[in-house]
């Protein structure tokens, strides 16, 4: 199954990750980082795997997301 | 053997262009303009013939930056213009001098303000010598009063930027670059073999861009934008122009030892200052001059020497009037300092010379 | 069988992993990243020699594991131009922004394109004038507010949105020129295939490529960034159209 890695310390909250997710399995942490931003966060759904498309590190401006396959 | 003539006329604009490939320039851009169009046109032909790039640019502006381009490179660069273009390349100036890049620009001077016309002038003494562009910077200025002069000067700016990374400016005037004089001849041949090419340099540039192959990425740059950076980027700045300063002033002293007028005078004007001190010595009026080689750093010692013992300086420039400035600054009150200068193309003469010469003497 | 997992994305080599200190959802990061993915598939970053304009990317260095050097504004191409000539085994690239490359730069732009240089540029169109609070650029749409246009861009004024790309694509020194964007994962797979041909054209010697980028500026266009990246393909593309001119 692919996998996200993201680096909440790199997260400057743009949510373009979100958005382009189509699964809609990443969303945003409650808590903030050191940036002081509420980064984001991969969140598991029942019966829904992530694809490993990448679309969300193609439009993370901040190199914020490792895919693996 | 046959007997070769040690010496040939040329123009000093194309004698200093020559210099420029016998000092291992290899890269040149320039834009037309009147009267240094001899400097390109010699460059667009000679430049292939040595393995090395002329570009004629799109303006000053564009030629400058190349330069900037191609010194950042590692090539020994330079570029021409004359006044108008000169006012249009100092972002450049500002920019290389900032980014510690060597370069030499001939500025072969004509009248100003605006377009003000195509004959010699000296009217950028300021420009030249006091900055120019933004920034506390300053250019080496070197002031040939000879075609020779200008040829050995040109090479001397080359070694000069080299040495100091930092921008030369051979100042001449319209006068200068259109007129023929004999010069000894040069001796391309007899370069080392590895000067001959585009990359030529002296020394090797341990802060050229050449791709960051086995070694840290290099960058060049002025943006400093941390809290004390710039200032310690530009005391570092000072800290060398301190040393150019105290190495590398450069005058010529005639009669110095028993004058009572020393008159003061650089480049083309020099010339007529000194045909006018040999008049006024042969007239009994015990007169000497001294010629300003380096314009920046000024040569100020031998003024506050003489500043006890002489009764005038008389600095003379075709010009309204600015390396006189330095000279005052340069006998800290010491002395008084009279003028005599004409603009917008009109070279003081002899006679003019003596006249004032006449009046001090009084 | 968790162990096995190969890495499918990750920052790639010649980019520092560094925090940028452009704003969030700028699109200047993605582009900074695409750069580096071609010049590292290429193998080419022992060779590559960057400049920087001035604007909001002036730090690119800071990001970029190559040499580097920062020029005048606007004067970018003639900086590559003197970089080029004197080094032609290397790959020269610059990096501009519309207020740099189609405003205080055209004619350096314009000349460096019909002298047919053998130059990579990555041209950064956001409409706006980042760096200095969101002035009008030469590429702002009518009707855009910006800080200096604030009833909006009017061309009785201010005159049309600067289609530098069109200009360039007709002379002939020019060999390469397509319009991309960053708006969308599919637009930024075309995108990073554009930048990689781009710099190809050069390894190949095949002269004058340009890469113009649809980029956005969330922060001067008063956007949330997915906001300003529909705004790239529902506004910005149809008066700045994607695709290959030349």
């Amino acid at each position: 199954m692919p996998k996200i890695k993201i680096n909440r310390e790199k997260c400057k909250a743009c949510y373009l990750c979100i958005a382009h997710c189509p699964k809609g399995l990443i969303v945003i942490d409650s808590e903030l980082n050191k940036m002081g931003v509420k980064p984001v966060k991969f969140q598991k759904k029942k019966d829904v795997d992530c694809i490993g498309c990448a679309f969300c590190a193609l439009v993370c401006p901040d190199c914020g997301i490792e895919v693996f396959k | 053997m046959s007997k070769e003539a040690k010496k040939f006329l040329i123009t000093g604009n194309e004698a200093i262009a020559e210099a420029a490939i016998q000092a291992g320039c290899r890269f040149y851009a320039g834009y037309p303009i009147t009267p240094q169009n001899e400097v390109p046109t010699y460059m667009s032909r000679r430049m292939p013939e040595v393995g090395g790039v002329f570009i004629q640019a799109e303006s000053e502006l564009a030629a400058i930056n190349m330069v900037f381009g191609a010194s950042a490179a590692g090539t020994r660069a330079m570029t021409s213009s004359s006044s108008p273009g000169i006012s249009l390349k100092q972002e450049g100036i500002s920019y290389l001098a900032g980014c510690q890049l060597p370069a030499v620009i001939v500025n072969i001077m004509r009248g100003g303000p605006g377009l003000g016309n195509i004959a010699p002038a000296q009217s950028d003494y300021f420009q030249a010598t006091k900055g120019g562009g933004h920034g506390d910077y300053r250019c080496i200025v070197l002031a040939p009063s000879t075609v020779q002069e200008a040829v050995d000067l040109t090479a001397l700016a080359f070694d000069l930027a080299d040495k100091y990374r930092n921008p030369v400016i051979v100042l001449g005037d319209g006068m200068l670059g259109q007129m023929m004089e004999p010069v000894e001849k040069f001796k391309m041949p007899a370069l080392p073999a590895g000067r001959q090419n585009l990359k030529c340099k002296t020394d090797k540039k341990l802060w050229e861009l050449s791709g960051a192959k086995n070694r840290k990425p290099r960058i060049i740059r002025s943006l400093f934008l941390g809290e004390g950076v710039l200032e310690n980027w530009n005391k570092a700045l000072q800290n060398k122009y301190r040393k150019i300063e105290s190495e590398e002033k450069r005058y010529e002293g005639f009669h110095l030892d028993d004058s009572k007028i020393i008159l003061v005078a650089y480049g083309t004007m020099a010339r007529v200052a000194k045909e006018a001190m040999r008049e006024a010595r042969s007239h009994g009026i015990k007169v000497g001059l001294i010629r300003p080689i380096s314009l920046w750093p000024f040569p100020a010692e031998p003024f506050l020497k003489l500043s006890g013992k002489i009764k005038r300086f008389l600095v003379v420039e075709m010009s309204a009037g600015q390396m006189i400035e330095d000279v005052r600054l340069a006998v800290e009150g010491r002395a008084k300092v009279d003028f005599y200068g004409r603009t917008g193309g009109s070279i003081p003469s002899k006679e003019e010379i003596l006249r004032q010469i006449t009046l001090i003497n009084k | 069988m968790k162990k096995n997992k190969q890495k499918f994305f990750s920052r790639p080599e010649s980019m520092y992993d560094r925090l940028t200190h452009y704003c969030p959802g700028c699109g200047h990061g993605i582009i900074h990243r695409l750069i580096c993915e071609a010049v590292d598939e290429l193998k080419i970053r022992e060779k590559v020699i960057a400049i920087a304009p001035v604007g909001c990317a002036v730090l690119a260095y800071d990001y970029w594991d190559f040499d580097c050097i920062e020029a005048a504004h606007g004067r970018a191409l003639a900086v590559a131009t003197g970089i080029k000539r004197v080094r032609p085994e290397n790959i020269v690239f610059t990096y501009q922004g519309d207020g740099d490359l189609a405003a205080i730069g055209t004619a350096e732009t314009i000349h460096t394109a019909n002298r047919g240089e053998n130059l990579t540029v990555i041209f950064v169109n956001n409409a706006v004038y980042g760096m200095t609070g969101g002035q009008m650029a030469p590429t702002t749409l009518l009707g855009q507010k910006t800080a200096t246009t604030p009833r909006g861009r009017d061309n009785k004024n201010e005159g049309f949105p600067l289609k530098i790309s069109e200009m360039l694509a007709i002379l002939d020194g020019v060999k390469y020129v397509e319009r991309v964007s960053v708006s969308s994962p599919q637009e930024i797979i075309k995108a990073k295939k554009a930048v990689k041909q781009a710099f190809q054209n050069q390894v190949d010697g095949l002269g004058f490529s340009l890469v113009e980028v649809l980029s956005s500026c969330p922060t001067y266009w008063g956007m949330k960034p997915k906001q300003a990246m529909d705004w790239i393909k529902e506004v910005m593309a149809k008066r700045f159209p994607l695709g290959r001119l030349k």
